[in-house]
């Protein structure tokens, strides 16, 4: 077996206004073989499509190398070609005219180029949209457009950054049985595919191969073999059970590694983007379902993506609403209360555990208190959070504390003039006692 | 006057050192002009001067070498648009020098610098009229290109990551890219905002073609100066056809030019679905339908470029590969560095030096005078204030009402928009006419010249607002029995707000610029002037007093760039984060 891409060592950090530095990938090493079907899994934001992108070339590696057939990839890594998210197609030219770009960097002859796009656009079933802008396509055709400008160059890698998740289920479904059977059956000289993607049943359905990461940052978890043999049969025991070891896998805290403090002082801060709304109809079904739940089961009950579930439950998680062990989730005393109490009362409960178990929101309440006027300007927190995450995330952060304080009422918000205060009733209450 | 502002252009950016450090630099350059135009004593030569002939069978010869002129600054605008834009954008040490000398030059007003540029151009063609041709065309060039660099630079700079990403991974060439990325990605705001500046720039033409440097009247065939020729008669006819001229000039311009282009850009949209109302052209219809054109495409224009493409991609091919073993030798980073540091301590030297002769020469005016002068600049500011406000207090009311008449907002949109794109100075003779006959105030009228020509920016932006509320905003208003005066406040005036900042903002640079034309005016042998710092540059001009000169327009540009950061810029932020409509 020949490797054909080396990762040796990779960190990539970027730098944060205010000169710190924020971690995303942290020791990566694969080594890709002639042959493999990888797929990277990972939860939102854990760096995965940074990691594509530095096997590509196209962001550079802050520490570590990426080697192709053993030579150093400085620039563009010559043996791969992309799959894009969002196909990435350049709307003012034709199929064709796409699919020719792909070769526009070898030394053949126009007529030569055409014909090789023609051919491979016939293979990914387009023929006869040679013609077509990619705005008078779906979804679907669009990526396909996408994957033949891929395949055209002949590479010997083809990476894909989530390439299914801007299409609807049928669609994506239809894709994917066509892209695995170029594969299987041997009709695209590509010798190993890379796979990023979020989706877990993807991930086992499509993959030889899966490569779980941690999140913040990245590191391997897990490097997991999967002959599972082809076609494979979703409702299948053992299809099943590799799902949920994954699952399991991905919300398990990262226990192994010791913390360093600067990954301490970052989960200080870090809440997931979720509205109260939004959580508070999930704590609702989960008590509907009663007891401890699969979790991989509730995501597909919910027919949610785990893009958008994950979050949750861990907002859950850090409010100690609930509780998530082996791949299992189960309401805690706090979360039956929650989901039981009326409107009113479950603002309380809300704003309680809010202070009790995120830290940064009691230190607010104690600021504002300290003050005359019980008014802070929103960017002296904002800059607290900076410091530790970066601005941009800092925003976010920020966005979601006010969103969780005005739910609780614990604190309000004065969009024009940017600052946080208490509301009216908790400085009376205050006075009396 | 000044075209749209793209809106880009007004990032939050705070008054700092860097507008101090571009102010400076601004006025350094003024000095270096100043410098090599003083040292020219050959005026310009009366033998070569030429009368222009009121007979209206001239006019066409005269409205084609005015539009040969605006063509020319055009093209010479584009191609200045795309290096700089393009520098500007790839090079990082570039852009910080580079945007910020964009972001004064398109604020401050153009007009103020065209004597002091005729000069310079006169003297680099000592006898011939090419002197004064060259300064017009740079005049009308100086009206156009800001606004054209600044898209072709925004442009670039938002390229979806996407697709910049698969150019990478295609292993596409600069050129390349450019061609099949870079280039049709800008070409709806390069389309858009030249018409919008090409429109703009019909000011300027009239403006510099007839113009009084250094106690000469230089006169360039051409409309502009037809009319001005006009006016010093006293022959209405003659003014009134040069007026026809302008009209079919604008009118037809933007049928045969600039709709087409407009339609055929579309093509380059990014968004994958189609919308609803895609401009149309019918002359773009022709065009497409036409055998010959069909003809000159296969046979004439694709060859050609097709073997341009040829060599310039070898070219590229090259120059990619050593960049990319520059690269690899991992120097890059430490050359750039010394790069900027040798371009900076050049330009520290060399405008250190102009700056302290700027200085120097401005002193020379004496305490009384700087300060007399700089009181002036306030009364332009006052009434560049009084234009735009009582330009936006009529537009508002009849901008909204067409804006929310479908009918009258298609049959209206285009009158309004070659009312903006015609040059109100053409039209001072008439008002000024009026002024004399009814011995108005003059301080306070020429208010009215600077509206003329600003008011269409603010009218025409508010229609745009007014057609931009949402229908569902308009029945809530229904239902919930808004009316009158409430449904002002609460409903019009906030949804229309960020386009009238715009609108206001366009025609303030506009009254700016028009206040050196206005505060000034001739009717016959009639002269009336206005107390104020536009007069002030067009009288020291006209005498060729260069401490004058210099210290007018150093008032005029400080109290300009004030007033964007401190008024426009506060009202353009707040329009952006607190009235924006989606």
């Amino acid at each position: 077996m020949k490797t054909l891409i080396e990762i040796k060592d990779v960190c990539k950090e970027f730098s944060m206004p205010g000169g710190g530095k924020s971690n995303v990938l942290e020791a990566i090493n694969l080594s890709i073989n002639s042959g493999d079907f990888l797929a990277i899994l990972g939860p939102s934001g854990s760096g995965k499509s940074t990691l594509l992108r530095i096997i590509s070339g196209l962001v550079e590696a802050s520490k570590g190398s990426v080697s192709y057939l053993g030579d150093r990839v400085i620039g563009v890594n010559p043996g791969v070609a992309m799959v894009f998210q969002s196909f990435a197609l350049f709307p003012w030219l034709t199929v064709l005219e796409n699919v020719v770009l792909g070769l526009e960097g070898k030394k053949m002859a126009k007529d030569a180029k055409e014909d090789k796009a023609r051919q491979v656009i016939d293979m990914v079933g387009l023929d006869g949209y040679e013609g077509a802008y990619p705005k008078e396509l779906s979804g679907g055709m669009r990526q396909r457009v996408g994957i033949a400008r891929a395949l055209v160059s002949d590479p010997d890698v083809l990476l894909m950054d989530e390439p299914f998740s801007a299409l609807d289920v049928l669609t994506a479904e239809n894709l994917r049985r066509d892209l695995l059977k170029l594969w299987l059956d041997g009709k695209i000289p590509t010798k190993a595919i890379i796979l990023v993607t979020h989706g877990i049943e993807e991930a086992v359905y499509m993959a030889d191969r899966a490569v779980i990461l941690s999140a913040n940052p990245a590191r391997v978890l897990e490097d997991i073999y999967i002959d599972i043999p082809r076609w494979r049969e979703k409702k299948s025991p053992e299809f099943i059970a590799l799902v949920d070891r994954i699952y399991a896998l991905m919300t398990k805290r990262d226990t192994n590694v010791e913390e360093s403090t600067s990954i301490k002082a970052k989960k200080i801060f870090e809440l997931p983007q979720v509205t109260a709304g939004a959580l508070t109809g999930f704590l609702e079904l989960l008590a509907d379902v009663n007891v401890k739940t699969d979790l991989y089961k509730l995501a597909e009950r919910f027919m949610m993506d785990i893009e958008d579930f994950f979050p949750i439950v861990h907002a859950a998680e850090i409010l100690k609403f609930a509780f998530v062990a082996e791949g299992d989730i189960e309401l805690t005393d706090a979360g039956i209360k929650f989901a039981q109490a009326s409107l009113l009362e479950r603002k309380i409960i809300f704003g309680e555990q809010l202070l009790k178990y995120v830290p940064f929101v009691w230190r607010i309440l104690t600021i504002l208190e300290s003050k005359s006027n019980h008014r802070i300007d929103a960017d002296f927190f904002k800059s607290i959070i900076a410091r530790v995450l970066g601005d941009q995330e800092a925003n976010r952060q920020m966005d979601v504390l006010v969103a969780w304080g005005r739910y609780s009422e614990l604190f309000e918000y004065d969009k024009d003039e940017e600052c946080l205060f208490l509301p009216k009733e908790s400085v009376n209450n205050e006075a009396k006692e | 006057m000044q075209p749209k502002f793209s809106e880009q252009i007004l990032v939050k950016r705070k008054v700092g050192f860097q507008d101090f450090i571009v102010i400076t630099i601004v006025l350094a350059v003024l000095y270096l002009i100043v410098d090599l135009g003083e040292g020219m004593v050959v005026p310009f030569s009366p033998e070569h001067k030429i009368a222009i002939s009121l007979s209206p069978w001239e006019l066409p010869y005269y409205a084609a070498r005015s539009l040969l002129r605006m063509f020319i600054a055009y093209f010479l605008a584009l191609l200045f648009s795309l290096v700089y834009g393009y520098v500007a954008a790839k090079n990082r040490v570039a852009e910080q020098i580079l945007v910020p000398i964009l972001d004064i030059l398109q604020s401050i007003p153009v007009l103020c610098f065209l004597s002091a540029t005729i000069v310079v151009f006169i003297a680099a063609f000592p006898g011939r009229l090419l002197g004064v041709e060259c300064a017009a065309i740079f005049a009308i060039f100086t009206g156009q290109a800001w606004n054209i660099t600044f898209s072709f630079y925004n442009s670039m700079k938002t390229i979806p990551k996407d697709l910049s990403e698969a150019a990478s991974v295609l292993r596409l060439n600069w050129w390349q890219r450019f061609l099949k990325l870079e280039l049709p990605f800008s070409m709806i705001g390069l389309v858009w905002n030249s018409m919008m500046s090409f429109g703009g720039a019909w000011f300027f033409l009239a403006a510099s073609e007839a113009i009084s440097v250094l106690n000469e009247n230089i006169l360039l065939p051409g409309v502009g100066s037809y009319l001005s020729t006009a006016i010093d008669s006293g022959n209405m006819p003659a003014i009134v056809y040069s007026i026809i001229t302008m009209v079919i000039m604008i009118v037809g311009v933007d049928q045969f030019l600039w709709r087409p282009l407009v339609v055929w850009s579309q093509r380059f949209k990014i968004e994958m679905s189609e919308a609803s109302n895609q401009p149309t052209s019918w002359v773009y219809d022709l065009l497409i339908s036409s055998k010959l054109i069909d003809w000159l495409t296969n046979f004439v224009f694709e060859p050609f470029l097709k073997f341009l493409n040829n060599f310039v991609n070898k070219f590229a091919n090259v120059t990619e590969n050593s960049i990319s073993s520059l690269k690899r030798s991992q120097h890059s980073a430490r050359v750039d560095k010394y790069l900027k540091y040798f371009v900076l301590t050049i330009f520290a030297i060399v405008f250190v030096k102009a700056l302290y002769m700027d200085v120097m020469f401005a002193i020379s005016l004496g305490l009384n005078q700087l300060l007399s002068v700089a009181l002036l600049g306030f009364y332009t500011f006052l009434r560049v204030l009084a234009a735009v406000l009582l330009g936006a207090l009529w537009t508002i009311p009849v901008g909204v009402w067409i804006g929310t008449n479908p009918k009258a907002a298609k049959f209206m949109q285009p009158i309004v928009q070659v009312a903006a794109s015609f040059p109100a100075n053409m039209l001072f003779p008439f008002v000024t006419l009026l002024f004399i006959r009814f011995g108005a105030n003059f301080d306070i009228g020429c208010i009215a010249l600077m509206m003329m020509g600003t008011q269409w920016y603010i009218l025409f932006n508010v229609i745009a607002g007014a057609m931009a509320i949402p229908n569902d905003l308009h029945e809530a208003g229904a239902v919930f029995k808004l009316r009158g005066w409430n449904r002002w406040k609460k409903l019009i005036l906030p949804s229309i707000f960020p386009f009238l900042i715009t609108g206001a903002i366009t025609a303030s640079g506009g009254a700016w610029n028009a206040s050196i034309v206005s505060e000034l005016v001739n009717w016959h042998d009639k002269t009336l002037q206005a107390t104020g710092i536009g007069a002030y540059i067009a009288d020291v001009t006209n005498k060729g007093e260069w401490n004058g000169i210099v210290w007018g327009t150093t008032v005029m540009c400080v109290f300009v760039v004030i007033t964007n950061r401190m008024l426009w810029r506060k009202l353009y932020s707040l329009a952006e984060s607190k009235y924006r409509l989606d």
